[in-house]
């Protein structure tokens, strides 16, 4: 089996966020820039089928959509564990445009992971829109994932509950929380490892964008927090009722 | 052209946010001078569809098959499609939870539509068509242009309010034309929450961090949730620790939500947790550091002891529900 891993490359999320002049696009300066934290538990749990099963699980490849930038974000999953990694050289217009592109290498995996959501823009439709794309079945909001013969034990989140399905493969998981604990942190031995693994880079397709960023705006500075003394606590339910009216 | 809203069921039922999502659409739908449908799938009774009238739905197609049931992402997608065919849907609109979240991406692709999720209100502007959402976890919003024809928009529960528009509402059988070999999503078993409030649905959230110091000491938390009707969640090392479930995490990697009132006990208000919360209307903390970010994202706060003040809040809202 071959796994396919889509990674974003996302500033880190405690960073604070500013824009160009005209706020029109995201001023990058100064960032540290990670893999997208749901991406990454899809790579940990990647990792860990590997482990489990040995041969079963014949490579696992890593896949971003985005200029060299973001190639230091690769090489840190090569770094834990990753076996290759596809860059393919385009700026990531929007979630369309990103899934047309990996149409071109995703096709030969048996099982391709995607994060819920990305940090950045909190868009949530590159695994959705790759899977119709590919004609292949989905599954979403996939919090455990296990390998049962040649079929996949998964559990979801549903809206009000969770499910225990059995699915075949080929098959597009979209992950989230749960699926792995703590993602890994590359070891000297792995950084090393990882310079000589191959980070192979495919030229962009034509494809289009349905979707821009018209511009961006950070939210109104919020007014001073109201104070109650901890011995007056039941006052703060009276206010909550009378004058915020929430209650 | 048309506006067709998706509405989905919970075994037959329909929710608050159902009405929200008509409400939603039938605004939109006045605004593009369009008529607004609605599509079913699954087993509802035509007295629950007709309630959807009262939103401002004209039409709802109803395909009434079992096997919806099994969630099966890309059956419902193509059921989807097949409705905004036949009401030649401009727009479909949907649900930012679970099922939307993963059905909406496979509909975009067919219908060659630009997907914004999560979007906040009505359209800014219809010409271009410029709709607005949260983007790095609420630290900022952005207006997007939907460059193409067809356009879908998710809606995240409880961010549009109800807005009741009497009309006459007629239910069409309408069957989508998919087989058994459509559905290829096996359920071996389903563990359905009941009795508690759906964190995504609550429209009060109670929630415990670090603070709260061990598992073991939620009881009077859980106690104000219940006698507030509001749902429970917890910060980031709460749910590592193992203390409280995974899906009760809310911030940055866990679940957004904006419900009316989000009271924090013992979150220091990290700036991952914060970005899942900060969309709530108040928001009340009650920690005992004075210096604890979560102050600066407060309406009200209280620097104390949690175990001190929970007791009191209890008290003052048993009072007042008397």
């Amino acid at each position: 089996m071959k796994i396919l891993v889509l990674i974003g490359n996302v500033p880190d999320t405690t960073t604070k966020v500013k824009f160009n002049a005209d706020r029109t696009a995201f001023d990058a300066s100064g960032v540290q820039w990670i893999i997208n934290p749901w991406d990454e538990l899809a790579l940990t749990r990647a990792l860990e089928l590997k482990e489990a099963y040995g041969a079963k699980v014949e490579k696992i490849v890593v896949a971003n959509v985005g200029r060299s930038e973001t190639e230091a974000t690769l090489r840190k999953a090569l770094a834990v564990g990753a076996d290759e990694a596809i860059r393919i050289d385009a700026d990531p217009l929007d979630a369309f445009f990103v899934a047309t592109q990996l149409t071109a290498v995703a096709a030969d995996y048996d099982l391709i992971l995607a994060g819920i959501e990305n940090a950045d823009y909190n868009g949530t439709a590159v695994g959705g829109m790759l899977a119709e794309l590919l004609d292949r079945k989905s599954v979403s909001a996939v919090s455990g994932i296990d390998l049962e013969d040649d079929l996949l034990k998964i559990s979801r989140e549903i809206d009000g509950g969770s499910q225990q399905l059995t699915m075949s493969l080929p098959l597009l998981a979209v992950v989230q929380k749960g699926i792995a604990k703590e993602p890994r942190i590359p070891a000297m031995r792995g950084i090393m490892m990882a310079r000589k693994k191959p980070l192979n880079v495919i030229a962009a397709a034509d494809a289009e964008a349905l979707t821009a960023f018209d511009h961006f705006e950070l939210p109104p500075a919020k007014a001073a927090c109201k104070m109650v003394d901890e011995d007056q606590a039941a006052s703060l339910i009276r206010i909550l009722h009378e004058e915020a009216k929430v209650l | 052209m048309s506006v067709l809203v998706y509405i989905e069921n919970w075994d037959g039922k329909l929710k608050k946010l159902s009405y929200e999502l008509a409400s939603y659409g039938a605004q939109l739908a006045e605004k593009l001078q369009m008529p607004v449908k609605a599509v079913s799938l699954g087993k509802v009774d035509e007295a629950t569809l007709k309630t959807l009238g009262k939103y401002g739905i004209t039409e709802v197609l109803s395909d009434t098959k079992e096997t919806y049931n099994t969630l099966d992402n890309s059956a419902i997608a193509k059921a989807l499609f097949a409705a905004a065919k036949k009401t030649a849907a401009t727009i479909v609109v949907m649900a930012n939870n679970n099922l939307g979240k993963a059905v909406s991406p496979r509909l975009a692709v067919k219908m060659k539509a630009g997907l914004v999720s999560a979007v906040q209100g009505l359209p800014i502007s219809t010409e271009p068509f410029v709709v607005k959402k949260m983007v790095f976890t609420s630290k900022a919003f952005a207006q997007i242009t939907i460059k193409s024809a067809n356009r879908i928009l998710t809606l995240a529960p409880n961010s549009f309010g109800l807005a009741e528009k009497n009309t006459d509402t007629t239910i069409t059988a309408f069957d989508a034309g998919l087989s058994a070999d459509d559905f290829a999503t096996t359920v071996v078993s389903t563990n359905k929450v009941t009795g508690k409030v759906l964190l995504q649905d609550a429209e009060i959230v109670v929630s415990g961090g670090r603070g709260m110091k061990a598992a073991d000491n939620w009881g009077q938390l859980e106690e104000l949730a219940e006698i507030l009707g509001a749902g429970t969640a917890c910060s980031r090392p709460v749910s590592d620790e193992g203390w409280r479930p995974h899906n009760e995490h809310v911030g940055q990697t866990g679940k957004i939500i904006a419900p009316n009132l989000y009271f924090a006990f013992g979150i220091s208000g990290a700036i991952q947790h914060l970005g899942g919360v900060s969309s709530s209307k108040v928001i009340v903390a009650v920690n005992k550091d004075p210096e604890a970010p979560i102050f600066e994202a407060a309406d009200y706060g209280i620097v104390g002891d949690v175990f001190k003040v929970l007791p009191q809040f209890i008290e003052a809202v048993k009072e007042l529900k008397a």
